[in-house]
């Protein structure tokens, strides 16, 4: 079977400065269709990059990415994104923020209007329907922005950070939220994480990345049962095993740093 | 919190306000009752509120035969010179920011419009309003066009920048996630460019309407005779200095007036943002 998403000897090479820096270097992915994979690795390893390559906002400069059989040249909804920072529309209200999407396809206001209201209740946001994005909390506005992505019905999710800059206890929460909805409406998702646990929690499947330039280290499948416990004692050695690996990738990213702050 | 419900600290705050103002007229009326100052030059407040009574109410008594009650009690004066300087700043700054707004607009979302555009207007937008009033005269003569369209120049120049700022400041992440779900073109425009400038818009016209006033005054002491501009500069040809405190007292209420109804209409209109929470 084809995979979902195939990503070809992927390259970015970034023109700073009068310098180049190798954000990626010969990445080679092939995604199963609803597959769970976690992208991770410290800050400054390519991840989001890659991410936003997928999305189309920013086209590697070698290699090539397909999805669902066609050239990835531009952002298109079947590749639906949801942003760390929410990027909720904050004009409108939670219900047209969900509604965008289907309005600017051309769908009457009836089929629109009766998809927000599903989406409105599958996420618990019914009571908030017409309330600006400024009046709800970062866990609310996460989920308007997955309703958001969800009304377009995108066979490929693409999550950056998303529960990054939420509390424990909210993130947990939409972690679980995200899972009950991945297994019931069968999306392929690649999600970007720093979070060695929220890893292993989510995915089907993990790939580290290295720093600078952003390749892959490693390339694992996570056969825990579902629900995973992070209690539990499989967890917590693939969580000992993964934090090795990022650890040595944040050490050169340190390094790095180091090095940088010392040249300037 | 019910924004109609009455709050002794809001009916406080009002309070504390009208001391100040208080405070002047009675050391005014005291100035003039006392005489410290010659009412001719300073006549004092009761004296300008008759006036401004004098000046509001129509000259002639009412025959119904002439007209309804209604042209005829808006025949004072003051009303008349009013609606003439109101109609001034409307037709002008409609123009001037009606021209601002989509040359602003094309030049905040198009590099190439800026470039063609921008080295013109950083030329001409340090000239103030005032220094075409001779051209203006030269070109349209006198009575409204000139000052129309001094009016136009004044209110063209803020909304212009505060487009073009608007529109270049539209945060990214609101691009990528309009084209992610499908939006392009005019409708990533109108949808999505158009309402993130709103709140810069907004205050560009905010300051547009400002200079429209200020114009206007200019401009009828100049080239038209009516309006408030004309008949504060008429009284001081007949030392009428009460007359020109309430025509004075007049343009300051009128500019309140439009304030508020300005802030109003920004608090409607940017109900969703951020900075207006504790409003």
């Amino acid at each position: 079977m084809n995979p979902h998403i195939l990503i070809d000897g992927v390259g970015k090479v970034f023109h700073t400065a009068g310098r180049d820096m190798v954000a990626l270097q010969g990445i080679d992915l092939a995604i199963p269709q609803g597959q769970f994979v976690c992208l991770l690795g410290p800050s400054g390893c390519g991840k989001s990059t890659l991410l936003n390559a997928v999305a189309g906002f920013a086209p590697p400069t070698a290699g090539t990415i397909t999805a669902g059989g066609r050239l990835v040249t531009g952002p298109g909804p079947e590749r639906g994104m949801v942003f760390q920072e929410y990027a909720l529309f904050p004009w409108m209200t939670v219900a047209d923020n969900i509604g965008f999407g289907l309005r600017i396809q051309g769908k009457g206001e009836a089929a629109t209007g009766a998809r927000v209201d599903e989406l409105l209740a599958m996420l618990s946001l019914a009571d908030f329907r017409h309330r600006y994005p400024k009046d709800l909390s970062g866990g609310m506005r996460q989920r308007v922005a997955i309703a958001r992505v969800l009304a377009l019905d995108s066979p490929i999710m693409l999550m950056d950070e998303p529960f990054g800059a939420l509390d424990a206890l909210t993130r947990r929460n939409l972690q679980d939220e995200l899972l009950r909805l991945w297994a019931a409406l069968n999306k392929t998702i690649i999600f970007v994480t720093h979070s060695i646990e929220e890893a292993i929690y989510l995915a089907d499947r993990i790939v580290v990345m290295t720093y600078r330039p952003g390749t892959i280290k490693r390339d694992l499948l996570v056969d825990l049962p579902r629900l995973r416990d992070p209690a539990d004692a499989s967890f917590n050695a693939l969580k000992r095993e993964l934090g090795q690996l990022v650890m040595e990738e944040q050490q050169r990213h340190h390094h790095d740093e180091l090095r940088m702050a010392a040249v300037d | 919190m019910a924004a109609a419900s009455f709050s002794w600290q809001r009916a406080g705050a009002g309070l504390v306000g009208a001391i100040v103002p208080a405070l002047v007229i009675m050391l005014w009326q005291a100035a003039t009752s006392l005489g410290w100052v010659n009412p001719q030059v300073l006549p004092s407040p009761l004296a300008v509120v008759g006036k401004w009574l004098e000046y509001l109410l129509p000259l002639q008594p009412y025959h119904a035969a002439d007209g309804s009650w209604l042209a005829w009690a808006c025949s004072g004066e003051l009303i008349v010179d009013s609606l003439g300087s109101l109609y001034r700043v409307a037709v002008g700054f409609a123009i001037g920011a009606g021209l601002a707004l989509p040359l602003g607009l094309a030049m905040g979302a198009n590099a190439r419009a800026y470039r063609w555009f921008n080295p013109m207007v950083q030329l001409l937008r340090p000239i103030p309003p005032i220094a075409y009033i001779p051209l203006s005269i030269l070109w349209f003569g006198l009575g409204n066009p000139p000052a129309v369209f001094l009016i136009a120049l004044g209110a063209f120049f803020p909304v212009l920048m505060n487009t073009i700022a608007g529109v270049r400041q539209v945060d990214g992440i609101y691009l990528r996630a309009a084209r992610n779900l499908g939006a392009t073109g005019a409708i990533l425009f109108v949808r999505v460019i158009l309402p993130a400038a709103v709140p810069y818009i907004l205050s560009g016209v905010r300051i547009g309407i400002g200079t429209a006033f200020i114009v206007v005054i200019v401009s009828e002491m100049i080239a038209v005779n009516n309006g408030l501009g004309f008949r504060i500069l008429e009284a001081r040809e007949y030392f009428w200095s009460d007359k020109i405190i309430a025509g004075m007292a007049t343009i300051g209420l009128l500019g309140l007036a439009i304030d508020v109804a300005m802030n109003r209409l920004n608090n409607h209109l940017l109900r969703w943002h951020r900075g207006l929470e504790q409003q």
